[in-house]
Parts: C-alpha cells; structure tokens; sequence
C-alpha cells in the first residue's frame, strides 16, 4: 500500500485538542450525495437492475418437477426439509454443497479484490445496492444535494413534511416488497402472496417479513454508510487482499496537486471544486489516498471526469488505477512543472497491471480446487443411498439355541421417484443368515424390499450366527441392494459381533 | 493514568488520555448513535426484567404472568393435540393391526421406542438387553410369559407378581433350601442334574441322582426335560439364556432360595395407545414370536 497520509478532516480537530479534551464519541456527519452521470454510473444501474431483478424474480420462475412436488424452480422446502434448485435437489444431508458454494464465493471475493478492489462493496453488496436504489427514491422526492440540504435546513412546514412523509412511505414500500421476496424464497410465491393479503400465512413468515422489510429499511434507508464504516468486518479485513498492483479507485495527486483555480498559473489540474466529495456515498474525500470509508464506487470517478471534459482537460485524474502505476508517475513527474507536459509524461510511466502474481494464483489455484471438489461431489452424487445402523445395546444377542443374533436397522434414502422394490442380500462368511422382520423372503437370502419415492424406508435386520460356528470377534459383513434386474445398486459394509473366541 | 490528550504524529488523531506501561490509545471516536443503542438495550433489558420473571426469586412471574413451565405445558398440550386423531386410532387398534399398518407401525415404533426409553430402560436396558438378576432381555428369542403380541400385550399391561391386577403374570418358586423341602446335599444334585440339560454337568453321579429329586419336585413346572411352562412363567432350564446366571453357583443359589422377578402392571399407569405401542415396539426387538 501507497504511504500513510494524514487525512485533512482530522487536522483541526488536533489543534483545538489542547483547549478542551474530545468526545470519544463522534456525531453523525449527514451526507447528502448529489447525482452524477457517467460511465461508472451506467454500469453500476445496470448491476443494481441485474441484481434487484434476481433478487425480486427468481421465486416466480416455475420448474416442472412432476405432480405432488413443488414446481417453484428456487425453493427452501423446510417444512419437508429439502432445497430445490431447479434440477438439483438437496437433501439436509448434502447441506456441504451450500458450504462449498459458500467456500467458492469467498475465494471468488478474494480473487475479484486482489485483482479490481472492491467490486465487491461499490457495485454488488446488498447494502450498496438498496442503499443506492434509497437514494434513487430520496433525490426524485426530496430532490439532489443542495435542496435537501435546504430542506433540512429550512422550516419544518408542510412542504417539509409532505416530502419526508412520501420519502419514508416510499422506502417503507421498498421495505415492504424486500421483507416480502424474501418469505417466498421459503414458500410458493403465489401462494404465499395470497396467503399474506389474506392473513392466512402463519406467524413465523409474518415474522421473518418484519424482520427483513424493518432491517431493509433501517439499514438502506437511515444506516446507509454507517454499515460499512462501522459494522461491516469486510473493509477490515480487505486490506490484506490487496496489494500494490489490485486496481483502486485513487486520485493522481501528481498530476492534480498542487490544486489551484483553473485559469491560475503553476497549479495542477485539480481545480479543488469538490465534486468527487460530493457525490461520494460515504461522505469522503478520494485525495486524502486510500482509506478504509472508501466502498470504491468510483462514482468520484464519474464526477471528475464531468468537470476535466468541461474544462477540456483529459479525463482520468480520478481513475481505477494500481498504486504500483500510481508511484511509477508520480516518480516521473515530481521533477516536472505543473501541465500538459507533466500529464503525458506521468501517464507514459503507466505500465499494464500484473494480474498473474502469486497472489491472484494461489486464489485462483484455490477457487479452482473447490469448484472441482464440488463438481465431483455433485457428478459422483447418488440418488440411492442406504445407511446401515447396528445395534449397540445389546451388542449381540445370545440366542436360547447358543446362537449369536445382531441386529441392525438398514435405511434405505431414495432421491428419485422411483418406487421399484430392491433386493437385499448378504455378503458374507457362510453360516451367517439373513433375516428382514415383518418380510417374506423371496428365495434364500433374498428379501423385497419396497422403497418410498423421494423418501427414506427403514427396515429392522438381524443376522444370526448358529451355535458352535467358529467366527472372529468381529466379522466383515457387505449389505448389498441389488435392483429389479439382478445388478447391484448399492452397498453397505458393516460387523457382525460375538464373544471373545 | 490519564495523561496530557497529544496528537500522534503518523495517523494526525488525538490520543485518549490513558497510558498503560507507555502505551497510549488512539481516540477513534464510536459513532453516538452506537453509544445511544448500547444505551436503549440497557433500557430494554430493565423492561424485559420487569414484563418477564428474570429475578431469581421462587414463584416470581413478572407483570406479564408468563412462566415457563406454563409455556412448556401448552407446547405439551398442543403437541397432544395434534397427536390426538393417531392417538385414538392406536388406542382402538389392537396390536396385530397397529404392525400390519405401515402408517400406524411407524408412529407407534417411534412412540414406542420414547415409552420404552421413559418406562422400561431402567430395568430392561436401553436396547431390552435386561441385566442379570431377574430382568429378561427382550432382544432375544426366549419368553417366558411369551414372545406374541397378545402375550407381550398383557404382560405389560396386568405385570408381573407386583399384585397390582388380578390378571397379573403370577407364579412362585419354592425355596427348598431355606424352607427345608430339600437338603444341602440334594440341592447340590439338583443343580447337576440342571447343568446335565445343557452337558455341563461336571459329576455324572451327582447328577444322576438329582433326576429323581427334579422329577418329583421342578418337573411340574419347568417340564421334565427342563423345556419350561409359560402358563407359570416357568423359564426353559435346557437352553442357553439364563436369567439369574447360568453356573452352578447361581443354580444352586435359584434352588436354595427361589428366585422371581416383579415388574409393575403398567395398564393403571399408561395410556392404552401407549402400551400398544410398546407391545409393538418391544416385540420388534427381538423379532417377537
């Protein structure tokens, strides 16, 4: 990271120290960001559309999934404890694919900061998405910064009141249809949007509705900021993902500094007009070098650009740029007077990003890793499955004949809908018979067993040992599963115990 | 130990005034809406001691009259109630319908295994394993009162000589030691002739001689070859499951002093649908009969 500077907000607070010792505690500094057109801008409506667009949509989109199943295509079934993403459906016990998605997407930030900054905070977290759609709401109402200023300002008359009363239903509505997206990614939408106009959903989607509409809100529409710079651990932890060559939102000071009036002489191309302080979201200033209140927005970005093409001066003196590029221009231009020449020379010291640097390796290395470790998984994933659970209490069974008994009880978890009878065998040193309770045998050893669709059967087992049968302590056993045609579908290993021999 | 607020010279903030061991803290001031929030659960938290019985005093509700047990109890009752329709199914099948209806078997296997766990473990084991000194597994195949639905059924329901019904599972061995009908000798040779069903008889003499004495004082009972009689509870002599051990010592201890287990009549104390359900569950332990 570039040097340490001394922000200019906090110098004079420094002086004033000796006179009267200050608060340790900081009052709210309003931020009022005005509006501001650009390239920067136009991407980030379109990722704010994209992303509210999902966000609102995907519980409508239908999947076919056969009658008496749910036809949502994203659905969080938790009543019968199943997670339906279009084709794939996840059993509670496959929850490690949501971790290993989890897993990916942190890799993927990690990646994605170490190369570009904080894409992340500026264009796609949620916070910075509502935030920005609340805003949108706030300057169509109350209109941009400086007549809000004013009317905050001002008296607090009708005009006052009837702009921040529209405001707030607005962002409540907002609010509201938040809370109410989010209840129908855990039930179907249609139903459940009936269902809440009819005061029939039960009191735990009611709940959960509250929770997100009032969170949403409180945090878009009062917190704003304040969550990244106080409560998010993301911009702690940051830093350690970027380095000298990760793309940052950053100001040229040396092309801009020493800042003057456009027209006077010996100054740089910063004119000092605050525009990139004012549209900033976070209430800060981009010249005062990188900063942990900076969510890299690069709305500055759109902001300066405005005022260097009206005062026909190249573009980019707040740009998306590696400090590594940063230090190489001021390099170069510390020896040369304020102008063009010294802008040309400063940018002609740019060279391309290192992209490719161990670092952004290593994440790659281990982004890659975890999606083919999940893509296995997922390929490798069975939709038979049968568990083998011995009895532990008793161990073994001493039988009235000598014999020795083990029970077991045999799950059999099956992922489709078909309901095909399978045919339970025994692997298994001879001597050794099989026996299924409340089933009939259909030859020797072989048992029917029925399945449920999309369910799991359970079956009592026990094996018996005759009397006088020399076996180990603990012998190896194999269930085997073998469907309708004869061929094995799945099998079990387990013991059979006894006494000491 | 407050010293003079300086302005650190790398990051231009104030320090707080406070020095450890020449340490001194930078001032990086918490938002005051933070500050007010802490503030607003501290207010929340008197007011929630109030409305809720948070004081540790015995019998203490709160204004709101809430009381956990309360809340327990409503669960409780609400969880029944839901039960209630199955409940009442159960209480009117008999055992041989509840195992040969998938639905019925299943909710009752599983209420079974709770109401065993609740009721019969203590003595029967967490798996109807039983333990030596009078309680029988029920993982086996050996019954004494009989392995059957019906059997089991009533069994549970009437007990076992606890004189609690009068259709309980009753019958007492003699002590022929203690009440003198057999010497200390003859005892001795019984118990020979007892081990002789299994060929563990370690004198052939003793044993022989101890035939006559079974034939005319056990064979009533526990048949003349030692097969058992379950109409008396009578347990199988000639197999391998022995319910107060199966040496010599334990044999001539059972002869000597009579031995006989108890077990509660549960009918007065369970609910009929549960005792089904127990019937169905504890007959699948070992397979049943």
């Amino acid at each position: 990271m570039g040097e340490i500077k001394t922000p200019d907000k906090l110098k004079p607070e420094a002086e004033t120290a000796e006179a009267a010792p200050p608060s340790l505690y900081a009052d709210r500094q309003r931020v009022y960001p005005k509006a501001v057109f650009g390239k920067v801008r136009s991407v980030k409506w379109a990722v704010l559309i994209l992303c509210l667009a999902l966000y609102y949509l995907v519980p409508w989109l239908r999947w076919d999934r056969g009658p008496g199943m749910p036809d949502q295509a994203v659905l969080v079934d938790m009543t019968n404890a199943r997670l339906f993403f279009f084709w794939i459906e996840i059993w509670p016990q496959e929850i490690y694919f949501l971790t290993g998605a989890l897993i990916l997407g942190a890799f993927a930030l990690f990646a994605v900061s170490s190369l570009f900054g904080r894409l992340w905070c500026g264009f796609t977290c949620p916070q910075t998405v509502w935030t920005d759609l609340f805003m949108f709401v706030e300057r169509w109402i109350e209109g941009d910064r400086n007549a809000r200023m004013k009317l905050d300002a001002g008296p607090r008359n009708g005009a006052y009141w009837s702009r921040k009363i529209a405001k707030h239903s607005a962002w409540l509505f907002i609010a509201a249809a938040t809370g109410g997206a989010w209840i129908m990614y855990f039930n179907d939408a249609p139903t459940i949007t009936r269902q809440f106009f009819t005061g029939d959903a039960g009191a735990m989607v009611y709940l959960f509705f509250a929770l997100f509409a009032g969170f949403t809100y409180l945090l878009a529409g009062w917190a704003r900021e304040q969550v990244c710079v106080y409560m998010c651990p993301w911009p702690r932890f940051q830093a350690a993902m970027l380095d000298e060559n990760s793309l940052v939102v950053t100001y040229r000071d040396w092309r801009g500094e020493p800042r003057g009036k456009a027209k006077a002489d010996g100054v740089g191309d910063c004119v000092d007009c605050a525009a990139c302080v004012h549209v900033c979201p976070t209430g800060i200033d981009i010249r005062d070098g990188q900063q942990l209140e900076c969510i890299g927005c690069g709305l500055c970005i759109d902001a300066c650009d405005s005022v260097m093409g009206k005062l026909g001066r190249p573009q980019g003196l707040v740009a998306f740029e590696t400090l590594k590029n940063l230090s190489a221009s001021a390099a170069v231009a510390a020896t040369l007077p304020p102008g063009p020449q010294r802008q040309q020379a400063g940018m002609a010291a740019r060279r391309v990003p290192r992209f490719i640097r161990p670092r952004t390796i290593m994440y790659g290395a281990a982004l890659s890793a975890v999606a083919l470790v999940m893509l296995g998984a997922f390929l490798m994933r069975s939709s038979l499955d049968v568990t083998v659970l011995r009895d532990r209490a008793p161990l073994f069974v001493r039988l009235s004949d000598g014999g020795i008994r083990n029970a077991y009880t045999i799950k059999i978890v099956n992922k489709t809908r078909d309901e095909a009878p399978l045919t339970l065998t025994l692997k298994a040193p001879p001597g050794l018979r099989l026996t299924v309770q409340d089933v009939e045998a259909a030859a020797e050893g072989h048992y029917p067993l029925s399945r449920r669709a999309d369910g799991i059967t359970q079956y009592r087992v026990f094996i018996a040992a005759p009397s006088g049968l020399k076996l180990q302590e603990s012998t190896p056993i194999t269930f085997r599963l073998l469907d309708g045609s004869g061929r094995p579908a799945t099998s079990q290993a387990s013991v059979f115990l006894g006494p000491k021999p | 130990m407050p010293t003079k607020i300086e302005k650190d010279s790398l990051s231009g903030q104030n320090t707080t005034g406070h020095e450890w061991d020449g340490l001194k803290e930078l001032n990086t001031p918490l938002p005051k809406w933070w500050l007010w929030t802490f503030y607003a659960c501290i207010a929340f938290s008197l007011v929630w001691v109030v409305i809720y019985p948070a004081l540790p005093i015995p019998g203490a509700t709160g204004t709101s009259g809430w009381i956990a047990r309360e809340a327990v109890m409503r669960d409780v009752q609400q969880a029944e109630a839901r039960m209630a329709p199955m409940m009442s199914r159960l209480r009117a099948a008999t055992p041989e319908q509840i195992a040969a209806d998938p639905e019925l078997r299943a909710f009752a296997m599983a209420g079974g295994r709770g109401a065993f766990a609740n009721n019969c473990a203590s003595c029967h084991g967490a798996g109807g394993q039983g333990a030596l000194g009078g309680f029988p597994s029920l993982a086996d195949d050996e019954w004494i009162w009989g392995g059957s639905l019906d059997a089991i059924h009533h069994t549970i329901t009437h007990g076992v000589r606890a004189n609690e019904s009068d259709d309980q599972r009753q019958s007492q061995m003699p002590r022929f030691l203690t009440d003198g009908v057999l010497t200390r000798a003859q005892v001795n040779d019984v118990a020979e002739h007892v081990l002789s069903f299994t060929n563990r008889a370690t004198d052939q003499a003793a044993a022989l001689r101890g035939a006559e004495l079974y034939a005319e004082n056990c064979a009533s009972c526990h048949g003349e070859k030692g097969e058992g009689i379950r109409d008396v509870g009578a347990p199988r002599l000639s197999d391998q499951v022995w319910l107060f051990g199966g040496d010599k010592a334990s044999i001539v201890q059972s002869i000597s002093n009579a031995r006989a287990g108890v077990m509660p009549s549960w009918g007065k104390r369970l609910d009929p649908a549960i005792i089904n359900m127990l019937t169905v569950y504890v007959h699948s332990l070992g397979g049943g009969e």
